[in-house]
């Protein structure tokens, strides 16, 4: 029998309900949050100019989309002949504001992790092992790696740490803050249970949270011992998912080493998460950022750290606002996902993706050819870059330095006062 | 060569100690005071003694190389070790051997709660931790491979041999416990055995090299019964999720 | 009713021009009132103004205060603060001469004192800084008082209305400087109010600029992290405070400072050799916030010499000559032209602005600092 219309008790709720009757078990989703709460994104539109100041056209004038991550001083000292005296923490140079978010392998197959690790080359970006381990067959792509470390450790050891660009330490992510990951043994291949260092077959449980951090300062210890194995040749990051707090948390990690702070928010991916997590768990990525941008500001520390943002950026423009709002970077995982394939079945943690890219299952991860798909997310990004030029171009900035942290550029539609106070925006017509 | 830590940052301290290593396979540190992540990542061929109380993260992500402290240890020794021997001359503190996935740490005392969490073994990668006195709550959390012993040595308190959840999430390796414990400290999912003759075999060489260290009597520590803990299942949370 | 600087963003297109000596030779204000008069169809008659160095040298070790009141109980309130403050050591009202356009004037005086040595000893800063802290809190605490002028052995001078009525009004035929620029106002709005007129002065720096800044917004909230607070929401205002901030707090030079504000590109920083490539990129990466961004040009009086900075792209006019031991920078070609025997640098750089942009490239033109030949000048 057909279920009957009902406002409040929808077909999938009165589905969720049987199945857990049936099973006792907690409901697992795969891709992110799927409920409709506000998208801020949709509700900021963008500046360019006009008389007072020219637009910049992107096609013959320089626009440089470059941007630097890693920590910085407040200030540069020079010697008396004018040479360099402060020496810098090492920086990252990225060539385009577009990162790749973390996707271990395991949660996805090789063939799409190395189409990322391909392409991050070819961009000048980075992609991130997530905390799987890094597959013997992407060492060559070491200086595009962002290699993780979560509470498992998992495949963490002194070489690791070294084939990397940066080090993340995963604290917690956007689609299951509070929780943390867990890859079924059915998952762990032999080569996922190579890159991850633990017994084929075996449950890779990474919980939440880390436990040797109970707090800020042991958060700090190890920052400062991944700082200390790698002899401070690599700048450390620290991954949180956005939520309530987000800005006195950001605030601590700030304080305790951090050169690089990634912000996940509540609309962000995942190979698998508890559905109720997913859709209930966390704060929109456009609200914790706006807070996030202001309060290290106001402690006057801003400046010191790198802020990367990621948490389902669909589009350029949604990249440019997040740059306006006061990111560093953003990070995208979906995206490039669906350049490759993905139809956002949201049905990842079955482990039978069509497309190759959440399986590991020999004749479906064949489907993927990392020689063609790293093309399409390569043209993808580029596409973007381009248009975050023209964009950049049409507020009279040929710099991106000079967008970051711009609010002028942004103006808010159908926002409410508080709303508009906390994003740190005027509205449309103000 | 004897360098001498005092109140060095451990910044400059392990500086230093790594330009000695260059040159040297053995470095000697005294008066080491709280100095963190002395040894981090110390390879094959190279170690270190102390003298002194080491800070926090000493010997982490530890790669072949050995470390042997004269006094006792703060925190997280051992943090991520991938290879090589920790030997610590006295008590340590929480999170001993945390994610440990190779190599062995002897410690001639107690050790606080959270002892070999995240443990882990990988092929021939097999991780040992020998605690001589009794330990904290929650040893083996999420333990995944590798070995635990747990002697209960000098314990005129006469604390419990092993704290409350004992191998909560256990689902790898072997737990080895020296005489009598508290059942309901140990966690549900977790089988109490008997050795067999192969766990004995690898029990009694431990103990030969615990005792090698601290000059213990080996037959004194073999002549009481041990256990073994070890995970009813390999899959514990197997049945925990329905698809959506 | 129209909203004042401060309470409203008001862009403004603008003329500018400096004249200075490098022999350090003080002259009359007629030159710089020519130079900005020829450019009248370039300001709207609501703003005008000028910065004068070397104008008070039998006070020369004072800080020179000048004030706008509204009405007379500002007057009271701020004096009561500048005594407690500072040892005055003597004060008058600026003196001026009637000029028809001229109407609607605040009362203008001016003040010029010593900061006690008490005062030092008992706070942990400096006197510049102590004295910038002084003006930063009359201007946002006292209703109806604005100090728009605030260094040492110069002066600023500006009002409502076209720029050489306003050197007449103030009579500065009657002072001799040995750098001095002015200002005339194009603004979008007509606010009426003395003090958002130009130049923007803290401590010994005064800045006249043309253009509109479009990275004004994440200049503001770089320079705000340092303690300046952007009451007016002006161009001037946050490029005299990032002045401040790189040169006289964290000990870059001008020319320093010239490559934050507008940094060379990052192919051009590529193709560096690489001692000069390492602090380039040094300076991009630590300072990015500072980068202005968007059609400027700029005239930046202080003690450590006069800087003429135009935007990386060079979006705004700003030409520069020399003749004997006077350099003249302004917004247009025709100030020069009663000039004679003048040597034209413009020319030379339009010939390297051309070539550029054969080669597909357009430059920062940054005219270093004229300071060897001033008193208190760092290089």
């Amino acid at each position: 029998m057909a279920y009957q219309p009902h406002h409040n008790w929808t077909p999938q709720a009165q589905k969720e309900i049987l199945k857990q009757a049936r099973t006792g078990g907690v409901l697992l989703s795969g891709m992110s949050n799927n409920k409709p709460y506000p998208i801020y994104w949709d509700k900021m539109l963008l500046n360019a100019s006009q008389v007072t100041n020219p637009s910049i056209d992107p096609l013959r004038e320089p626009m440089e989309i470059r941007t630097y991550l890693g920590r910085k001083p407040a200030k540069l000292e020079f010697h008396a002949d004018g040479s360099l005296k402060t020496k810098l923490e090492p920086q990252v140079q990225l060539e385009t504001p577009i990162l790749f978010s973390a996707m271990s392998f395991g949660s996805i197959s090789l063939n799409a992790q190395k189409s990322l690790a391909m392409a991050a080359k070819k961009l000048g970006t980075l992609f991130n092992t997530g905390e799987g381990g890094l597959h013997p067959a992407l060492a060559e792509y070491k200086d595009c790696a962002v290699v993780q470390v979560a509470s498992g450790r998992f495949g963490v050891h002194k070489e690791y740490l070294e084939n990397s660009r940066f080090i993340e330490i995963k604290i917690g992510q956007g689609a299951k803050p509070g929780i943390g990951g867990h890859l079924p043994g059915e998952k762990v291949t032999v080569e996922v249970s190579h890159a991850r260092m633990i017994p084929e077959g075996s449950d890779a449980i990474s919980p939440a949270p880390h436990h040797d951090i109970y707090s800020i300062e042991d958060l700090r210890q190890l920052i400062w011992s991944l700082k200390e194995v790698t002899q401070y040749k690599k700048p450390v990051a620290v991954k949180i998912a956005a939520v309530h707090n987000c800005s006195a948390i950001v605030s601590g990690v700030a304080r305790a080493g951090a050169d690089i702070i990634v912000m996940d928010g509540f609309r962000g991916g995942t190979g698998a998460a508890p559905t109720r997590i997913r859709d209930n768990v966390g704060i929109p990525i456009e609200l914790a950022l706006a807070a996030v941008d202001q309060r290290l500001r106001e402690e006057c520390i801003r400046n010191s750290v790198s802020l990367v943002v990621s948490g389902s950026f669909r589009n350029s423009a949604d990249i440019v606002k997040a740059i306006a709002l006061g990111a560093d970077a953003v990070s995208i995982a979906t995206a490039p996902l669906i350049a490759m394939g993905c139809h956002m079945c949201q049905q990842c943690h079955t482990g039978k993706c069509n497309w190759g890219i959440a399986t590991q299952r020999p004749e479906l991860v064949s489907r993927l050819d990392p020689e063609k798909m790293h093309l399409r997310v390569v043209n993808l990004v580029q596409a973007w870059n381009h248009e975050i030029k023209e964009m950049l171009g049409g507020m009279g900035l040929n710099s991106i330095d000079s967008l970051r942290g711009n609010r002028l550029m942004l103006r808010g539609v159908g926002l409410r006062e508080r709303e508009l106070e906390i994003l740190g925006i005027a509205h449309a017509g103000q | 060569m004897t360098l001498i830590a005092g109140k060095r940052t451990f910044r400059e301290l392990n500086a230093d100690i790594r330009t000695a290593l260059e040159t040297q396979n053995t470095v000697c540190v005294e008066s080491v005071n709280g100095q963190r992540y002395i040894g981090s990542g110390l390879d094959a061929g190279k170690s270190i003694v102390l003298h002194g109380t080491p800070g926090n993260d000493m010997g982490a992500y530890l790669n072949g190389g050995k470390i042997e402290v004269f006094g006792n240890g703060q925190e997280a020794i051992g943090n991520t070790m991938n290879g090589g021997e920790i030997v610590v001359h006295g008590h340590v503190g929480d999170t001993l051997g945390y994610a440990m996935r190779d190599g062995a740490v002897f410690v001639e005392k107690r050790a606080g709660s959270r002892a070999g969490i995240h443990m882990k073994e990988f092929r021939q990668m097999q991780p040992v931790v020998v605690i001589g006195g009794v330990v904290g709550a929650f040893l083996g959390e999420y333990m995944a491979g590798g070995t635990l012993v747990v002697l209960g040595l000098g314990n005129p308190q006469n604390l419990p041999l092993v704290g409350a959840h004992c191998a909560t999430g256990m689902h790898g390796g072997r737990i080895f416990l020296r005489g009598a414990f508290s059942q309901e400290n140990i966690s549900e999912n977790i089988a109490v055995r008997e050795l067999t003759v192969d766990d004995r075999a690898e029990l009694e060489r431990h103990v030969k090299t615990y005792c090698a260290y601290f000059g213990a009597d080996e037959a004194e520590i073999l002549d009481v019964p041990f256990h073994k803990l070890e995970p009813l299942t390999a899959r514990p949370y197997a049945n925990l999720y329905t698809p959506n | 009713m129209f909203k004042r600087e401060g309470e409203v963003r008001i862009p403004s297109g603008c003329a500018i021009a400096a004249v200075t000596d490098r022999s350090g030779t003080c002259f009359g204000g007629a030159e710089i009132i020519d130079c900005i008069a020829l450019m009248h169809d370039r300001s709207n008659g609501l703003g005008g103004g000028f910065a004068a160095y070397g104008i008070y040298p039998e006070y020369k070790d004072l800080y020179a205060f000048h004030i706008f009141y509204d009405n007379n109980d500002a007057r009271v309130q701020t004096e009561a603060f500048l005594f407690r403050h500072f040892d005055i050591e003597t004060f008058e009202q600026i003196p001026t001469r009637k000029v028809k356009s001229i109407t609607g004037s605040p009362l203008i005086w001016r003040y010029f004192g010593v900061v006690p040595q008490s005062k030092i000893k008992k706070n942990d800063f400096d006197e510049d800084e102590y004295t910038a802290r002084c003006v930063i809190r009359i201007n946002n605490t006292v209703p109806g008082a604005f100090v728009f002028s605030s260094g040492k052995n110069m002066g600023a001078f500006k009002a409502v209305g076209y720029p050489e009525d306003v050197g007449e009004y103030y009579m500065l035929d009657t002072y001799k400087a040995h750098t001095w620029t002015a200002h005339g106002r194009f603004p979008t709005n007509t606010p009426g109010w003395w003090g958002g007129a130009h130049p923007f002065t803290l401590l010994d720096w005064s800045i006249v600029h043309n253009g509109e800044i479009s990275s004004y917004d994440a200049n503001r909230r770089y320079v705000e992290q340092f303690g300046y607070k952007c009451n007016l929401q002006t161009d001037t205002e946050v490029i005299t405070y990032l002045f401040d901030l790189l040169v006289r707090r964290q000990g870059l030079t001008l020319e320093t400072a010239a490559k934050v504000l507008a940094a060379p590109e990052w192919d051009v920083i590529d193709r560096m050799p690489p001692a000069e490539r390492e602090i380039c990129t040094a300076l991009r990466t630590v300072y990015s916030g500072a980068l202005i961004n968007g059609p400027f040009s700029i005239l930046v009086g202080s003690k450590y010499g006069l800087l003429a900075l135009n935007d990386r792209l060079k979006l705004r006019s700003l030409i520069t000559a020399q003749k004997g031991s006077k350099t003249f920078f302004a917004s247009a070609l025709c100030i020069l032209r009663r000039l004679r025997g003048t040597v034209l640098l413009r020319c030379a750089l339009l010939r390297q602005r051309r070539q550029n942009r054969l080669s597909g490239r357009r430059q920062m033109h940054c005219v270093p600092s004229l300071c060897g030949n001033l008193p208190d000048a760092r290089h």
